[in-house]
């Protein structure tokens, strides 16, 4: 049953006031995902209750499976038929989901993997919001991978985002995060949901070589490998596996197989970090004082920053919206210019030291860290500034 | 002289030789899967092999199909993503003991219970090959393995009747001696709509022997053959008597709903009840 009802603008786009999880749901549908795999969880079970509603309205397909190790190897044995896919999951779910998402990386299959963090370690406070994911998204599985998450900061960013997720997942060959927080999945905004013409969808890029030439991981054209997927009917028959593989697919320990591939996975990455990375700066130009943030603790910020330019306090605001591959460029330029930074985060301190890292030295950084599941105020960050 | 069926379906890019010990079974299993999948003339191009880890999940790299090889214990989730992902195709799931029973052993009872049309090859010789001996959920109590030096305590699953109990449409127990038998049931299995799994007893003579002595491939390959019994005469026998035997036939065959095509019922009752937003 859905708890919201989408209408149609005078433009003919679909509008609603509905919850972040809501959004996300909705907005997977409209990028073309037509298949779900998950487990439920709080505060997640929003974004699977409402795609096994509308999937199957749609062509897609929806199952709950007996736990998030077998949803997250269901997506991706979902993906590999070329369909879009997308698995919603919080904390635990998320440390159980780990392994295959590094199967994910290894074979560059595109999904999304939505974790709507609560506070944690362990069962920790299940219905309460935190933000103490955003290393275990970067590290969680084992081994050297690229990632790309994004963090919304609002219902109406969580829907932006996940359009953009599934494009960056498509584009890339990569399974993509977005890291969502309790705040922002539970609470109630207008959305406004683009045309499909707007969207501009990204489906990943097909093979034309003759059968006997194909290969699973292809470098000839460039360092995203044409996809096929199962069933492709063009005789185009591969293996793929979680060991080191060569461009066939087949597993190699070879070093001069293994380690251009490591090289490569992470290349076609960190070689369009400009098309990957959104940031929002808000007031950076003339800040005395630079908080930065990413997900629903930027709206506290912004909040702060305008309660303190009242008073006198020149703040300004910079928005990680992709969180990782992490924005270097954007916090050293910012770094070298404004002296006290303050780095805000529902955690005991995660970001802050990629942002110490990238500032090199410029700048005072500081943490502002709350981690007792309930959300901040501008006036608790205020307190930190005077 | 049988037909060389085998090397029709090899891949012509593999590099061999393949990963198995001399005598093991595993080879000669998937022969017997190779040829009842081309007496069904089923194309190639329909076909996914998918797998989890171990000696046995190593297969379906070899085969002229597209195949997954995946995670230890999970190839049957990742299976139920391809086959939900287009149901169109054959899903065939090879899987050891240890990946089906142990760390998959709650993906296992839960395809069987929805009965998601899959077909399964079990795999099972009673010991974790690839990782060096060490003893599985159905390692018979008091055989020896690298992590059971006093003889093992545990008592063994009945995949069979696990499979039954937890719905499974088509459950079969051969083993890697009794070809024809198998390549019948793997026939069986393929044709069958819903979930099916054959269980193919083999034998590892590398660890398996190394532990408990049993002998050669060749000893191990006849010891499948004396052990063996149909389940109608086991049906007459003590379980004291039954101790040693492998019993061999069909568990299972029923008509239950698969899951594809329950969800395509499903799918036709929401696309009746899907209304276009209102305008404002
Ligand atoms: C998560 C995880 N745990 C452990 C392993 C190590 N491991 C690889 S294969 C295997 C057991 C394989 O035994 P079985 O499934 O019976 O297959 P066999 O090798 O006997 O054919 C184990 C424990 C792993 N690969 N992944
Ligand atoms: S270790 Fe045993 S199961 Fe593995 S390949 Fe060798 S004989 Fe076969």
């Amino acid at each position: 049953m859905l708890f919201y009802k989408l209408y149609k603008d005078k433009d003919g786009r679909k509008v609603g006031f509905v919850q972040g999880n809501e959004a996300c749901a909705e907005a997977a549908l409209a990028a073309g995902v037509r298949f779900f795999a998950g487990y439920p969880i709080t505060p997640s079970s929003e974004i699977a209750q409402v795609l096994a509603e509308k999937l199957p309205m749609y062509g897609g397909r929806f199952i709950q499976m007996e736990d998030e190790i077998a949803a997250m190897a269901a997506i991706i044995g979902a993906s590999m038929t070329g369909v879009k896919t997308l698995t919603a999951t919080s904390g635990p779910g998320f440390s159980l989901k780990q392994e295959n998402i590094g199967y994910a990386c290894m074979n560059e299959v595109p999904c999304l993997i939505v974790n709507v963090q609560r506070a944690g370690p362990s069962t920790g406070l299940p219905t309460q919001v935190s933000q103490g994911d955003v290393m275990q998204t970067r590290w969680g599985t084992h081994g050297d991978h690229p990632i790309v998450v994004y963090s919304p900061c609002s219902v109406e960013e969580t829907a932006e985002l996940t359009i953009t997720a599934i494009n960056t997942s498509e584009k890339y060959r990569t399974p993509v995060i977005l890291l969502m927080d309790e705040t922002v999945a539970h609470m109630r905004e207008k959305i406004t949901l683009p045309h499909e013409s707007e969207m501009k969808l990204f489906n990943r890029t097909r093979a034309t070589v003759e059968p006997s030439d194909f290969r699973s991981f292809d470098t000839r054209f460039g360092d995203v490998p044409p996809f096929e997927p199962y069933g492709n009917e063009k005789g185009y028959r591969f293996h793929i596996t979680g060991l080191n593989h060569d461009e066939n697919g087949f597993p190699t320990s070879r070093q001069d197989e293994v380690v251009p591939y490591m090289d490569r996975i992470h290349r076609k990455i960190y070689n369009n970090l400009d098309d990957i990375i959104k940031v929002k700066e808000w007031n950076t130009d003339d800040a005395d004082f630079l908080l930065i943030a990413f997900g629903t603790t930027v709206r506290t910020c912004l909040g702060a920053m305008e309660k303190g330019r009242k008073k006198g306090l020149k703040i300004g605001v910079l928005q990680l919206i992709t969180v990782w591959p992490f924005a270097d460029k954007v916090v050293a330029r910012l770094a070298k210019k404004i002296e006290n930074i303050f780095v805000v985060e529902l955690n005991m301190g995660q970001i802050i030291n990629e942002v110490s890292r990238a500032a090199a030295g410029h700048g005072k950084i500081k943490g502002i860290n709350k981690y007792d599941g309930v959300f901040i105020t501008p006036d608790e960050i205020l307190t930190h500034l005077k | 002289m049988m037909e060389d069926i085998v090397h029709q379906y090899l891949r012509p890019k593999k590099k061999f030789p393949h990963v198995w010990c001399p005598g093991c079974g595993d080879g000669v299993v998937m022969n017997s899967l190779i040829r009842a999948i081309h007496s069904l003339k089923i194309s190639r191009d329909n076909i996914v092999m998918v797998s989890g880890i171990g000696c046995s999940s190593r297969a379906p790299v070899y085969f002229d199909f597209c195949s997954l090889h995946s995670t230890h214990g999970r190839a049957l989730p990742f299976a139920t993503g391809v086959k939900l992902g287009n149901p169109k195709l054959t899903v065939i799931v090879i899987s050891g003991d240890g990946d089906a029973t142990a760390i998959g052993g709650n993906h296992f009872i839960h395809a069987c219970r929805r009965n998601i049309d899959l077909k399964m090859v079990l795999i099972n010789n009673n010991i974790y090959g690839m990782t060096g001996g060490q003893y599985s959920p159905t390692m018979p109590t008091g055989a020896y393995a690298a992590t059971a030096p006093y003889g093992n305590i545990d008592r063994p699953f009945d995949i069979c009747k696990l499979a039954v109990a937890a719905g499974a449409n088509y459950v079969a127990r051969s083993t890697a001696f009794h070809t024809f038998q198998i390549e019948k049931y793997f026939k069986e299995a393929i044709m069958k709509p819903g979930f099916a799994v054959i269980e193919a007893m083999t034998a590892c003579p590398s660890l398996y022997s190394f532990y408990n002595k049993t002998g050669k491939g060749t000893d191990m390959m006849k010891a499948l053959k004396d052990r063996a019994i149909s389940i109608e005469s086991a049906a007459n026998m003590s379980p004291e008597d039954l101790k040693e035997k492998i019993v061999t036939g069909i568990f299972a065959n029923g008509d239950a709903k698969p899951y594809t095509v329950a969800y395509q019922e499903l799918m036709e009752r929401a696309e009746r009840s899907r209304v276009d937003e209102e305008s404002i």
